[in-house]
């Protein structure tokens, strides 16, 4: 049960997007287009998934001033792996998501969940916490995606809804990334309370 | 004149923090007061210019000499978490007036994605060591910029008011969002 409970919390009470607001760079970068959201955040619960066991497994071996390099290089390490193997067999995915998959390092959602729990906690639930963190960030992706492609350009993962000139391109530009998380949050805040 | 290209193309058109989404963290972060995020601009310029010449050396020198590319992203983050320290240390005992306009910001900058990012794109687009050094200056400016406007109209912003949803992130992004609409007004200037 309080596995469960460790899973689950990614996905609303604890969402290191709306909740936390972590991460913000990849968020808003990608979300052009639900599949690239999606793509972007299973990469990340990849790498936030291994760094977290691997962390776990070392956490007692590591003395306590080295911490942070050492997480990071362990992060590094995934993100170089996930990098070679989207080139190899998504290179058109990689090619979407560009800058953003080596950016994966610097995400504080990876480097917050290895500081604040995989270093804490035992390699299982750490992977747990990991899957849970990362399934919610690509569920939180997915959202913004999909509501800026359909607003923006007529689709949701490429399939039609309604023809290109009702659409409101801004919403797949840069600004449309603000504005729609900006009003999700806003959104999300009210029914929290409510 | 490809110089000037590079200039007005990373501060206005590309602007790395509105157009390229790259360092939203410090942007959302740090921008309440306009003094603080003059000071976070500064920290960011300072390590940014350092880092893309220390990163481009070391992927052209070393990496691609010994034909290890793949190693790119440890190597860089490893550089500029190493040099944040460095810049740390030496500031302390250089220049302690700097240190402590810029001190609390230094740590924060390890994980800022502009620095990585704009190493990384240094080498994507195949600039030379100068036009790196151009390319990351102007993104510098870039970033200030937006640093600057956004936390002047966060200021104000403080003194309106606001509905209680969009209070805090959501009004801030919203905030963004505009400004982001406002730079779109450059685009056709390269």
């Amino acid at each position: 049960m309080d596995q469960w409970k460790n899973f689950t919390k990614g996905f609303i009470k604890e969402n290191p997007i709306f909740v936390l607001v972590l991460g913000m760079c990849p968020t808003l970068g990608v979300t052009s287009s639900a599949i690239n959201g999606l793509g972007m955040g299973l990469a990340t619960a990849f790498v936030l998934m291994m760094s977290n066991i691997v962390i776990s497994l070392v956490r007692n071996v590591i003395p306590e001033k080295v911490r942070i390099p050492s997480f990071i290089v362990i992060i590094a390490a995934f993100v170089t792996v996930v990098q070679l193997i989207m080139q190899a067999y998504v290179p058109a995915l990689y090619k979407s998501l560009g800058l953003f998959i080596p950016l994966i390092v610097v995400n504080c959602i990876v480097l917050g969940r290895a500081e604040a729990f995989a270093s804490k906690n035992n390699p299982v639930s750490s992977a747990i916490d990991g899957l849970g963190i990362g399934l919610g960030f690509s569920f939180a992706l997915v959202l913004l995606g999909s509501i800026r492609e359909i607003l923006g350009s007529g689709k949701i993962f490429n399939f039609t809804i309604y023809p290109e000139n009702y659409v409101t391109l801004i919403f797949v530009l840069a600004p449309g990334a603000f504005i729609v998380l900006g009003y999700l949050i806003a959104f999300i805040n009210r029914m929290k309370k409510a | 004149m490809s110089y000037i290209i590079i200039i007005l193309s990373a501060v206005l058109v590309n602007n790395i923090v509105l157009m390229q989404f790259l360092g939203i963290c410090p942007f959302l972060g740090v921008s309440k007061r306009i003094s603080t995020a003059v000071g976070m601009a500064g920290a960011v310029a300072f390590v940014m210019v350092l880092a893309t010449i220390v990163t481009y050396l070391i992927q052209n020198y070393v990496l691609n000499r010994l034909g290890l590319a793949y190693l790119q992203t440890i190597a860089f983050i490893l550089v500029i978490a190493a040099l944040v320290q460095l810049v740390e240390i030496i500031l302390k005992k250089a220049s302690p007036a700097l240190y402590q306009a810029l001190g609390i910001f230094l740590p924060l900058i390890t994980t800022n994605c502009a620095i990585l990012g704009v190493a990384i794109l240094t080498i994507q687009k195949e600039f030379n060591l100068l036009e790196g050094v151009v390319y990351a200056i102007s993104n510098a400016i870039g970033f200030g910029l937006a640093l600057t406007i956004f936390a002047g109209i966060r200021e104000h912003l403080d003194l309106q008011n606001i509905p209680k949803g969009l209070k805090g992130t959501p009004i801030a992004l919203i905030t963004a969002g505009i400004l982001a609409m406002a730079f779109m007004g450059f685009s056709g200037l390269v």
